[in-house]
């Protein structure tokens, strides 16, 4: 299990290394860095000015590597726009982020596994169809108009919930559904999936030679068994979530890190579109490393693998 | 007729005529999609008071006409959707045959490719390089193109990798073939069906991220009528003229089910757990 | 003394159209072994699930009467007992026990079930159990997972797991098939050892004849949903009388008898697949000796040692050149 780990951690870290690159070379590619930070009307000699300062007239390798080491210690720069440390400017946006992300994820699961696990049991009736249908609604919703959509009706119409900002708790409610939407859909078919499976298996049958309950099989024996497919997949989902949190962030005005992110974009600030990249992808590897430890607890075959 | 086929159906229908208007769009659009017309703005839809016949599905903010910018907007979906997913298919299929079939050191390149691409942020990394490379329709398919690979080459690779130990390419090897036309004859036609499924629901993908780049303002550029961009620019109307959003919308929504649709029916009748 | 388990003309069928067990009677006395035995596809399986209801979703079966100590059971009478005083073990040891809990745990919420017990409790009489099946370091083995285990002894354990409310019979599915020949042979001497102790009643299903030989005290051969021919293990092997079962001893290879040299027995063709309606021997179309008689009802014939046949019981065999 050590071993495993370890090797999923080297990977893991050269997965980072290369997303540095990646990341690095994104902003490269607009060519003239300096021109587009010097802005309109500025003349050849400040464009020069200000190549040098911010270092950009050094070779390639070496501005990576200047930018990579000070990463590794933490300093991702300072923002073009700001004129503040990226990391001071993602560091106090990113507690929004993550709430969003993590209520989208649990609304996701709540409303998902008995979903799964209801079709499942009812395979082929017109509850399993129904579920088949949110599941498909779900995955053709585009989650930005969604989102306004539901601003004009709960938040304008009904007047239930803030239209927008995080005065309030509630402000986080419309948009964790709307994340939440794009996360059921494959959460639901992978449960249902799963205890599909599980219920069709040998020791299922065994457990009802045994005479248990039809709870104790179901929620005890099959769920277990059907339950580790779905932890690796929330996991992911919770990456993805949190990686296009950029579209409901600004549908709802919410200043998480995604917002900040398309601030940046907009305003050519690269140095945080680079950091934020890199955040996003390190949270991503860290999150699929975490789905695996979880699945190894999950499954006892694994352990002493 | 049972719920599988009348949804199959439905996927079918509803791809068809988003089809047949966006290839039929300069012969059935009533008006100029770009043709503004400031002394009628904002009319609502035909059926809401104030509405005419002229304009059946309105005007946006511009006094252009809704119902031709909406055609229009299908050619745009429709175009993003077949281009990204041609170029993204290329890439990840070649991928994944090339991972899946030939396995140890190629396979281990191939799936550290793949776990990078999925370690990077979609939707940022497209805004980025949309914002610094200019917003065009070429841009934005190239972009989609060169980052939704994945799923296909996951699928490729692990279909190839079944496919491989199976005795008709044991047979084709001993009979002499070379590597790229098993590759090609044997490999590639057996795979091809959970390919088609994929090709559906990353279409379906392509369409929706266009929506949502073009949305932020970075997708495809106006005037061109791209959905996306309609919702955006009818955002700051969206109050009092909720038609300007929902219209658009409804037509997203409806084009991506039915591409979702399609592709599910097709996963059933092509057989087996394809891609999920 | 009533027997143990009753069963007249069971019936099952699967989606209406295939009738896997067509009319099968036995009984099962208490202390003794009933081995059914047939080829794959006979629908001995299917009767052993039919008489616990664990048949799939699909499948329908009915009987006459299905008694347990000769009273009438129902299917919520079945879920009752099952575990308790009706137990079962199964052919596959290896995917029998859920991969995700310890073998302590598997066995414990089986008496907590029917007995009430608690933690403790359920621990130690799970240990005397594996005890007495022959597991040495019975608290070792409660504390691991299945797939630590080997197949006999997860075999023993399905075994322990399965007797450990003292059922009154045991249904056993192939028990030994899956196991190496020489795990075979303890398993089956720890049934027997069980049984002597416990009064057991087993219903034991098996293709193997030499199991057969082994344990039994009745047998029941069936085809094709039927059991063509039922009788104690001494009588069925000395004067078999069904032709079916008449091929199917010329198969095995007698050491001392069976000729060097000379080709095995076989009878040709396969089991066939029978609709509900089929009327007459199932037989008829792999048997030398069919006359179009069989294609009609066939009467069962024999007291304490029955057939399913035409053919009249002294009838002697012609050799087919």
């Amino acid at each position: 299990m050590l071993r495993f780990l370890l090797r999923r951690s080297l990977l893991a870290a050269l997965v980072c290394l290369t997303v540095l690159v990646i990341s690095f070379a994104l902003t490269r590619l607009s060519g003239d860095l300096a021109t587009a930070i010097a802005g309109q009307g500025a003349t050849a000699a400040d464009i020069a000015i200000i190549r040098h300062n911010y270092g950009l007239d050094r070779p390639l390798p070496e501005q990576f590597l200047t930018w990579a080491a000070a990463a590794a210690h933490g300093d991702l720069g300072r923002s073009f726009l700001y004129h503040e440390p990226v990391a001071g400017l993602i560091w106090a946006r990113l507690p929004i982020t993550l709430t969003l992300g993590l209520l989208g994820l649990g609304i996701a699961l709540v409303v998902a596994i008995p979903l799964g696990i209801v079709a499942a049991l009812r395979e082929g009736t017109a509850i399993d169809r129904a579920a088949g249908l949110i599941a498909v609604i779900g995955q053709a919703m585009p989650s930005f108009w969604l989102g306004l959509i539901l601003i004009i009706w709960l938040g304008l119409k009904l007047q239930l919930l803030p239209i927008s900002g995080l005065e309030s708790w509630q402000g986080y409610i419309m948009p964790a559904v709307v994340l939440s939407f794009s996360a059921i859909p494959s959460l639901m078919r992978l449960t249902r999936g799963g205890m599909i499976d599980a219920l069709a298996a040998d020791y299922i049958r065994t457990a009802r030679a045994k005479g248990l309950s039809q709870g104790s099989i179901v929620l005890k024996h099959a769920l277990r068994n059907a339950a580790m497919p779905v932890v690796a997949i929330a996991a992911v989902q919770l990456g993805f979530m949190l990686g296009g949190s950029i579209v409901i962030e600004a549908v709802f005005a919410l200043h998480g890190v995604g917002y900040l992110a398309w601030e940046s974009i907009s305003k050519d600030d690269f140095p945080v579109i680079q950091a934020v990249v890199l955040l996003l992808a390190v949270i991503y590897i860290g999150l699929t490393l975490a789905a695996d430890m979880l699945n190894a607890l999950l499954d006892p075959r694994l352990r002493t693998a | 007729m049972n719920v599988r086929a009348l949804s199959g159906f439905a996927g079918v229908a509803v791809v068809g005529l988003v089809t047949a208007a966006a290839i039929a769009a300069p012969w059935i659009t009533p008006w100029d999609p770009f043709a503004q017309d400031l002394g009628a703005r904002l009319i609502p839809p035909a059926w809401m008071d104030g509405g005419s016949a002229a304009h059946l599905l309105g005007t946006d903010q511009l006094g252009r006409d809704y119902l031709s910018r909406l055609i229009y907007g299908a050619r745009i979906s429709m175009m993003i959707g077949v281009l990204t997913v041609l170029a993204s298919g290329l890439i990840g299929i070649t991928l994944g045959v090339l991972g899946g079939f030939f396995g140890g050191l190629v396979d281990d390149v191939v799936m550290f490719a793949i776990t990078c691409r999925l370690a990077i942020p979609l939707i940022l990394v497209a805004l980025t390089v949309v914002a610094l490379v200019g917003s065009s329709l070429t841009v934005v398919i190239l972009t989609l193109g060169l980052l939704l690979w994945d799923r296909f080459a996951v699928v490729a690779r692990t279909t190839s990798m079944q496919v491989r130990t199976l005795d008709y390419i044991a047979a084709a090897r001993a009979a002499g073939c070379s590597r790229t036309n098993i590759v090609l004859v044997e490999v590639l036609p057996n795979i091809a069906h959970h390919l088609i499924v994929v090709a559906t629901l990353e279409m379906a993908l392509a369409i929706l991220l266009e929506a949502a780049l073009s949305f932020l303002g970075l997708g495809v550029p106006p005037p061109l009528p791209s959905w996306g961009l309609m919702i955006a620019e009818g955002k700051d109307y969206m109050f009092f003229s909720p038609w300007v959003i929902v219209i658009p919308g409804i037509a997203l929504f409806v084009l991506v089910l039915g591409i979702n649709l399609l592709g599910d029916s097709l996963r059933d009748l092509l057989g087996g757990r394809a891609a999920r | 003394m009533t027997p143990v388990l009753d069963v007249s003309d069971l019936r099952v069928t699967f989606g209406g159209r295939v009738a896997a067990v067509r009319g099968a009677s036995l009984q099962v006395a208490q202390g003794e072994t009933h081995c059914v035995v047939g080829e794959s596809g006979c629908g001995k399986s299917v009767t052993a699930l039919a008489i616990m209801d664990l048949l799939a979703r699909g499948a329908s079966r009915s009987a006459a009467h299905l008694r347990f100590r000769g009273e009438e059971l129902s299917a919520r009478e079945i879920a009752r007992l099952r575990g308790d005083r009706l137990a079962m073990i199964f052919q596959e040891p290896m995917t029998s026990l859920n991969p995700a809990y310890t073998i302590g745990s598997q066995m414990g919420e089986v008496l907590r079930r029917h007995r009430g017990a608690g933690r403790r409790e359920a621990l130690d009489r799970s240990a005397a159990m594996l005890a007495r099946v022959g597991i040495t370091a019975p608290e070792l083995r409660l504390a691991q997972f299945p797939h630590q285990l080997s197949g006999g002894l997860r075999q023993r354990v399905m075994i322990a797991m399965a007797l450990l409310c003292e059922p009154e019979l045991l249904i056993a599915d192939e028990p030994t098939t899956a196991l190496d020949v020489t795990v075979q042979a303890q398993i089956l001497r720890l049934l027997q050892a069980l049984q002597r102790e416990m009064g057991l009643a087993i219903l034991l299903i098996t293709h193997d004849l030499g199991v057969v030989a082994r344990v039994a005290h009745r047998v029941s051969v069936m085809y094709a949903g039927e059991v063509v021919e039922s009788a104690a293990v001494g009588d069925l092997f000395a004067a078999p009388a069904h032709p079916y079962t008449r091929g199917l001893l010329r198969c095995v290879p007698v050491p001392g008898e069976t000729p060097r040299d000379h080709p095995l027995g076989s009878i040709p063709g396969t089991v066939p697949r029978l609709g509900p309606d089929f009327v007459g021997c199932g037989f008829r179309d792999r048997c030398a000796h069919a006359i179009p008689a069989c294609a009609g009802v066939i009467p069962r014939q024999g007291d304490a040692h029955q057939f399913l046949c035409r053919l009249p019981p002294g009838w002697t065999e012609t050799r087919a050149a």
